[in-house]
């Protein structure tokens, strides 16, 4: 596969340790900020229709005066654990659409891992989808009738890798996930909690800079929310970004920051543990275990 | 991706289908083989006009009234000399036309035969001399033929056709009966064995007798119809053409060959005609074969758009994942080329099991190209007819794809 842009030639063999920018935009923040953010978003706006007709799905309400919104601005540092949180409307999904470079703003900037992501033709974007985010999905979404392994192996196909380094790489991805034993399972054949730990991990199989992950546990039961929780905990501890898109507060207990939207505007963020260093489930599992969701909703807000 | 790979994942999404699959690949299948036998059996009657053609006799030559090319020149050709009795006499001298073995004479009509209350309208009623059963290669079945010393005396004999002889007397035999033709008895002393004929008409609805006595009950004595002449073999025909065109130029008093008021055609120029006739035949039927293969990929192309639309959420997830557009129309595209490849494979072999079997009485005799040629569009249709659903599949946004349901 070859890339249209010199600057996309960054997309390869860049690995999560050393990022260096090509742009000239990330540079200036370099300083203060050490390694450059692996999401960088700034006045990001998101509307539907013309006119009086408009819906603002993203950055908040125009100023009365100036008829201008102020966008979303937002800024991820590599291995941070963010939850954004809202209720249904708040743009959350837009947000999550955007990031995942499903969607293209209205206006505004998006550098993803130092890559301006609005210049990017189809198939570049396409390419950045497969290098630089691993999606995991409500609903699932694995390929119908495909085998786990086969599931897993999906994403490196696209990337061109060889068939016998993908088995590995897919296999140890299932290893990592607790689904060693099911690679040959069909997605019919495995339980809800299972097919999301597939679809983890086919979203890290590429060592993607980014996790994106939208209400990974909508759809599970208690037990399997926690499993697959555990397993976002573990891979962040081992530096891997992640962004989860939730409205649970069960589920944002375990980011390292919590970003609130209402209306399409952040209204809060949280930092509840350092960037370095684990998520807070695994600092004091004990005490984690013991704290009631409500106090945290409490002591958060 | 390699195409190994693809055509995994086309396999794939058809065995999803399998009914599916099965009857769009059955649309294609239907396309090639009527392609096949269809022409098959176009190429099949040329063949049977041809071998009943060459049942008649090679080496026999008819000379018929009227200049063959003489359309443009009608102005300034001579007045046209019917044929006459005496023409033929001048042929049969072997001096000066030494290639010709015989010569027969012919004055054609169509009578009403009647015998006992069974009236039959006989096709061809032919006057002529004995020399004709050789010549045109009928032979008698029952009886025998009439002679010479018939011919002379103007007896009121006849050779009757197997049609004819059905029609009139069943299954009582026709030898010794007497039958009433447009008023005047005849005798039947002969029957003609079967000749069979895919022509327009039966050669077998025919009554031969001999030439003055079918003259004098309806043809009168003027002219007559054609010229039946045997040459000596098949290979001295264009001699003995040659000699004819002297012999009658000289009967006819002609000075330019190329102002000719007769016309010499021997079998093969008959057989040309016969096979232009076939072809537009092959034609037509291959014209309608060719349609229901158009069908079979439009079929195609319903059934991929139908697969695109059901899934346009699995499209959605493959490029949430990373798959290009090249990969994405790659895979449709294998899927539809996949169905023809199958449908057209199995249409060749249905094509060539089916033009083993008679087909309206004609046998099919394959023309290989047909099976390439079918073969090959069928292909062709599917990669064509699944251009325009995979190209959908492959530009729809994720986003969208993802939302549906």
């Amino acid at each position: 596969m070859r890339l249209g842009l010199g600057r996309l030639d960054a997309l390869r063999g860049r690995t999560g340790a050393h990022r260096r920018a090509d742009g000239p935009a990330p540079e200036a923040e370099e300083g203060p900020w050490g390694p450059p953010p692996v999401i960088e978003v700034r006045a990001l706006l998101k509307t539907y229709g013309h006119g009086d007709a408009t819906v603002r799905a993203l950055g908040g309400p125009p100023d009365p005066l100036t008829g201008a919104s102020p966008g979303v601005d937002l800024l991820v540092e590599q291995g941070d654990l963010i939850a954004v949180m809202g209720s249904s409307g708040s743009g959350k999904s837009t947000l999550m659409n955007i990031l995942g470079c499903l969607d293209v703003p209205t206006s505004g900037r998006y550098l993803l891992d130092g890559i301006d992501v609005g210049g990017l033709d189809e198939h570049q974007l396409s390419l950045v989808r497969n290098r630089k985010i691993g999606f995991v999905f409500q609903s699932f979404n694995l390929v119908p009738r495909t085998p786990a392994l086969a599931q897993v192996e999906l994403p490196l196909a696209y990337a061109g890798v060889k068939s016998a380094e993908r088995r590995r790489r897919a296999l140890a991805a299932l290893e990592l996930v607790g689904l060693a034993d099911r690679v040959d399972h069909r997605p019919n054949e495995l339980s809800g909690g299972q097919q999301q730990r597939v679809a983890v991990a086919r979203a890290l199989v590429t060592a993607p800079a980014m996790l994106l992950a939208d209400e990974p546990t909508g759809n599970l039961d208690s037990h399997s929310t926690e499993e697959v929780l555990s397993i976002v905990d573990r891979l962040n501890a081992s530096g891997r970004t992640v962004v989860l898109i939730t409205h649970e507060d069960e589920v944002a207990r375990h980011a390292k920051r919590v970003v609130r939207l209402v209306d399409g505007q952040v209204v809060s963020d949280v930092r509840q543990a350092p960037v370095d260093g684990p998520p807070p489930a695994l600092r004091d599992p004990a005490l984690f275990r013991a704290a009631a969701p409500q106090a945290l909703t409490g002591g958060a807000l | 991706m390699n195409p190994f790979e693809t055509l995994r994942f086309a396999v794939g999404g058809l065995a999803a289908n399998k009914v599916r699959s099965a009857l769009t690949m059955l649309g294609v299948l239907i396309g090639v083989a009527a392609v096949i036998i269809l022409l098959a059996v176009g190429n099949g009657s040329s063949q049977s006009v041809k071998d009943s053609i060459e049942k008649l006799g090679t080496n026999s030559l008819t000379i018929s009234s009227g200049g063959g090319f003489g359309g443009g020149r009608g102005a300034s050709s001579t007045s046209t000399k019917p044929l006459t009795v005496d023409d033929a006499r001048a042929l049969a001298d072997p001096s000066s036309a030494p290639h010709v073995k015989s010569v027969a004479p012919e004055v054609t009509t169509s009578q009403t035969a009647i015998y006992d209350g069974t009236s039959h309208t006989v096709g061809q009623v032919v006057g002529t001399y004995p020399a004709y059963f050789e010549a045109s290669n009928s032979k008698v079945d029952k009886g025998d033929y009439f002679s010479a010393d018939d011919v002379l005396n103007s007896r009121k004999v006849a050779v009757i056709g197997s049609t004819t002889a059905t029609d009139l007397f069943g299954t009582v035999s026709p030898v010794g009966k007497k039958i009433d033709i447009g008023g005047t008895p005849f005798t039947v002393v002969g029957v003609l064995a079967t000749k069979g004929g895919t022509g327009f008409q039966d050669p077998d609805d025919t009554v031969v007798a001999p030439l003055p006595t079918v003259q004098n009950a309806f043809t009168g004595f003027g002219s007559i119809s054609q010229i039946l002449v045997e040459a000596t073999s098949a290979d001295a025909t264009t001699p003995a053409q040659n000699e004819i065109t002297t012999v009658l130029m000289g009967t006819h008093g002609l000075k330019d060959p190329s102002a000719l008021d007769f016309r010499v055609s021997s079998q093969e120029s008959l057989l040309s005609t016969q096979s232009d006739t076939n072809k537009t035949f092959t034609v037509l039927l291959g014209a309608v074969a060719a349609i229901s293969l158009l069908v079979g990929g439009i079929g195609i192309t319903n059934i991929m758009l139908v697969t695109v639309t059901e899934r346009t959420r699995e499209i959605g997830i493959r490029k949430a994942i990373g798959a290009p557009r090249g990969v994405i129309l790659g895979q449709f595209l294998a899927e539809s080329t996949l169905l023809s490849l199958i449908g057209g494979g199995l249409g060749v072999v249905a094509g060539l099991i089916g033009s083993h079997f008679r087909i309206v009485g004609i046998k099919p005799v394959v023309i290989p190209e047909s099976v390439w040629g079918a073969f090959a569009v069928a292909v062709a249709i599917g990669l064509f007819f699944g251009g325009y659903p995979a190209n959908r599949a492959a530009s729809l946004r994720p986003i969208e794809a993802l939302r549906h349901e």
